[in-house]
């Protein structure tokens, strides 16, 4: 396991130098310059000279590379062109939104899906099984941004049960502790600043969990049909085991794994989905930093933004193949 | 283990997900009918039961490009530091008429080339120090002083349009200064002095841009740019900015929201909310469904056709006085344009009031000139030309354009308060062409940077919609800024025109400067450069408890006599 680990991390340093360089070249490949998305569309030669020389773009380009990789390894990842503010504490300021958002579809997904994949299994062909096939192909091919405007306009502007947008009621004053709004009025003790952030994600987890939800719902019906069919089972049962335990050891833990891939592989489908959820809820995360950062041209930001979101996604996958040797025990001695 | 198998004991899972998904849905239609009983309940402030609510919402379309308005043109900045910052003079509320603000009067000398400020006695900055004629001072100086990027024209842009120049310029274009210096005076008053006459000069002052600062907190946060950074990114501009208005900066979160406090120590009348917040929504209806919902307490530029459904659902909507002018732009240096009678054809074949009907809210007003009817010089006596299709058949044929044929460049994926729907107003002007046998070549373009690029960059323009927005009353901010030189957008040289406008600029008296832009706007509309189509109502909309926001045609809004009551 421990062998895993190390060569899956010296992997994950080669693929991050590879996208640095990547990165770099795409994002000045973009049309455009970002000293006259600074200045304005009057900016003057002197303004935009000045610009690029503060920011180093009057260098040639490999020379820019190097100060760049020179800065990475030092964990320095430069600072906004557009806010002059580290693009390191401004993930630090914006990603608990994303991870909050994220975290609250996955488990939205997992808590939901994985009983009712499991129900639609033992009662195959029943009723039950044809609603949660059918809706869980509903919401494998409706588009989150759709959804997330449905749901909007249902459930907050005509029925008025929940916020339109944002993270919190502006008019509460909560003191902020980690950036995960719900956990920090938990920590505070201010109940109603954690009830009403979670009110607040509310729409927007089901919004980004639909998709994850019905992936979720549909691989664990097919696994535990799957499983329900071996000899293992049918062993356990003609022994006589009662059926808890035959659901809990010997059907449920070996229909997870499936399951468990899955889910790391829809952590990068979550970020993603996350900007456009964002984007219609007005949460203010990382999804519509980037998204202004791509229209200002803000090389540092997107460069980082990237990077950061790549070593996320490798990391959430090796936990994902740790998570494996957890739940099969066959991996594990392997 | 001695479990027993049996029919109840395999449901027993069955049973147990089905108790974890019930839980799930149970909590979120709890979180859904407590969502709204919450929000009302965290709204109501530190007042307690209280009739009016401490805390003022208002949703804003982006975040401000930094809080120090000398380095800002934009309505999202300017909304923010109207709150905090004061300059001498201001407009009376709901109107552009200038009114006394942290000079209470003011006296100019005859030869136009110097004013002198009485100020307001015993105001301090929110930091405590005091504000007085060295700090008028000051900040005259700060202006004058700045350099390199900080003189671009998208940072001082507005010292730059009507001072011209700095102590050095960094930029060829720039000129001499209008600004001579300023004198601090031993009986407490402060002279400014000019190089030339400038009759906008007081009007000017009420730009926001123009408010007082403290001096010495701005240079401390490197609020000046002196170390050749952006000053928009300094501390100061980003949170440390310290003025005399009724509110502070309390914090900005980036892309969310802006929160101001309320100034305890403010010289004139205290804020009615000890909060006022700006929360960022950048899609408009989003802002409306956001005040729908009760998240908002209020919001600009709403388009019209939401006027009706807010209306409806017991929301108050605010006409913003017009200030402003949209109109149809012709390019001389694209023949036939250059001829008078193929522009007077056009400028018969349009129908305005059917535009304003048709395309525009309601309230709009139809220009008879290039700008609208509440800014000095305004003529009413003005040439016009009446909607007369047949009249505009016999010109074209008069001209040999009978069958005329000529781009026609409007703009896509914008909305501005002077053309809140610009492709409807292109039908509605298109189709009134096309009705005279004017045959048209439909260039749609994206806002920026495509089409104002191609409208004012380019030559190969024929007509386009277009318009502007007042700052200040002064008519050089309106027929100057179209008609003061040789442009791309307008192509036509009349040296007799620019001089005319170069020298009523500069008038010594209202009385001067009103006649001298009578005359000009007569001789614009003699030589018709373009059709000036209408003045058209920009929108506010509040929840139906706030009360005591006045809607100014400069913009000109500050909040603290807003309230919200409870129940709102």
């Amino acid at each position: 396991m421990l062998t895993l680990v190390v060569r899956r991390l010296a992997l994950l340093v080669l693929v991050l130098f590879g996208l640095s360089l990547l990165l770099f070249a795409w994002v000045r490949a973009l049309p455009g310059d970002p000293a006259r998305a600074l200045l304005g569309e009057k900016a003057t030669p002197a303004g935009i000279a000045a610009v690029n020389e503060r920011y180093g773009f009057d260098q040639p380009v490999w020379q820019q590379y190097l100060t760049y990789l020179g800065r990475l390894l030092r964990g320095d990842l430069g600072a906004s062109i557009n806010t002059g503010e580290p693009v390191l504490s401004t993930f630090a300021d914006r990603f608990p939104a994303t991870i909050e958002l994220s975290l609250a579809a996955l488990l939205l997904a997992v808590a939901v899906g994985i009983p009712l994949g499991y129900l639609a299994a033992r009662r195959r062909g029943g009723p039950l099984d044809n609603l949660v096939v059918g809706g869980s192909l509903l919401g494998v091919v409706v588009p989150v941004f759709f959804l997330a405007v449905l749901l909007k306009y249902l459930l907050s502007i005509e029925l008025g049960w929940f916020p339109t947008s944002g993270r919190q009621d502006p008019r509460i004053d909560a003191t902020r502790v980690t950036g995960f709004y719900v956990l920090d009025g938990l920590l505070t003790r201010e109940w109603d600043a954690s009830w009403d952030a979670l009110v607040h994600l509310v729409l927007p987890a089901l919004a980004l969990g639909s998709i994850p939800l019905a992936i979720v719902v549909r691989i664990t019906r097919a696994s535990v049909i799957e499983v329900l069919d071996e000899d293992h089972v049918r062993t356990a049962r003609a022994k006589g085991l009662p059926a808890s335990l035959i659901s809990r050891r010997h059907v449920l833990r070996n229909a997870l794994l499936p399951v468990s891939t899955t889910l790391g592989l829809q952590a990068g489908a979550l970020l993603s989905g996350a900007v456009l959820t964002e984007t219609v809820f007005s949460i203010n995360g990382i999804g519509s930093y980037l998204f202004a950062a791509i229209s200002q041209l803000d090389y540092p930001v997107l460069q980082g933004f990237i990077l950061f979101i790549a070593v996320v996604y490798a990391l959430v996958n090796l936990a994902v193949d740790i998570s494996y040797g957890l739940i099969d025990p066959r991996v594990r001695v392997s | 283990m001695t479990e027993l198998p049996g029919t109840d004991e395999t449901s027993r899972p069955t049973r147990r997900a089905f108790t974890l998904a019930s839980l799930g849905a149970a909590a979120l239609v709890t979180a859904s009918a407590c969502a709204e009983s919450e929000r009302d309940g965290a709204a109501e402030g530190g007042g307690g039961a209280g009739a009016t609510r401490d805390t003022f919402v208002f949703g804003g379309s982006s975040d401000p490009d930094s809080l120090d308005p000398v380095f800002a043109s934009d309505g999202e900045t300017f909304r923010i530091t109207r709150q905090v910052f004061e300059g001498l003079v201001s407009t009376e509320p709901g109107t552009t008429e200038l009114a006394p603000s942290l000079a209470t009067e003011w006296t100019q000398s005859e030869d136009g080339l110097s004013y002198t400020f009485t100020l307001q006695p015993d105001v301090t900055f929110s930091n405590g120090k005091p504000f007085d004629a060295a700090a008028v001072v000051a900040n005259f100086e700060r202006w004058y002083g700045l350099r390199g990027l900080a003189q671009g024209e998208d940072l001082a842009y507005y010292y730059r349009s009507i001072f011209r120049g700095f102590k050095v310029n960094d930029d060829p274009a720039l000129t001499t200064s209008l600004y001579a210096g300023s004198t601090a005076n031993p009986d407490g008053t402060v002279t400014v002095n000019l190089t030339t006459p400038f009759a906008g000069f007081l009007a000017s002052l009420t730009l926001p841009a123009f408010a007082m600062q403290d001096t010495e907190a701005v240079e401390a946060g490197g609020g000046n740019g002196s170390d050749g950074s952006d000053p928009r990114q300094s501390a100061y501009a980003t949170g440390g900015v310290v003025g005399t208005g009724p509110f502070v900066v309390d914090s900005w979160q980036r892309g969310q929201q802006i929160t101001l406090k309320r100034n305890d120590t403010y010289w004139g009348e205290k804020a009615k909310v000890a909060t006022a917040i700006v929360q960022f929504i950048g899609d408009g209806t989003a802002r409306r469904q956001a005040l729908q919902n009760g998240d908002i307490d209020g919001y600009d530029l709403v388009a019209p056709a939401d006027v009706a459904t807010l209306q409806d659902g017991g929301f108050q909507i605010q006409d913003r006085p017009a200030f402003n002018i949209l109109y149809l732009g012709i390019n001389q240096a694209y023949p036939p344009l250059n001829d008078l009678k193929v522009r007077q054809a056009i400028a018969h074949a349009i129908d305005k009031e059917a535009v304003v009907r048709n395309a525009l809210p309601e309230g709009t007003e139809v220009a008879t000139q290039f700008m609208p009817s509440n800014v000095i010089g305004w003529n009413e006596g003005v040439t016009t030309y009446e909607y007369d299709p047949d009249t505009a058949r016999r010109l074209l044929a008069e001209a040999g354009q009978a069958n005329l044929t000529i781009p026609f460049n409007y703009p896509t994926d914008v909305s501005r308060p002077y053309m809140p729907d610009p492709a409807t107003i292109y039908n509605a002007i298109n189709s009134q062409l096309n009705a005279v046998g004017i045959t048209t070549t439909p260039v749609a373009e994206q806002w920026s940077p495509n089409y104002l690029g191609t409208v004012q960059g380019g030559t190969e323009h024929g007509i386009h919609l277009l318009g502007w927005t007042g700052d200040y009353n002064d008519p050089d901010n309106f027929i100057g800024v179209f008609f003061g030189a040789r442009t791309n957008e307008w192509g036509f040289e009349d040296q007799g025109l620019f001089q005319g406008l170069a020298a009523a600029r500069t008038a010594t008296s209202k009385q001067e400067q009103e006649q001298a832009y009578q005359d000009l706007n007569e001789q614009i509309m003699t030589l018709l450069p373009g059709i000036p189509v209408a003045s058209p109502v920009p929108s506010l909309a509040f929840a139906p408890g706030v009360e005591g926001y006045t809607a100014s045609p400069v913009q000109d809004e500050v909040w603290n006599t807003v309230t919200v009551s409870a129940d709102s």
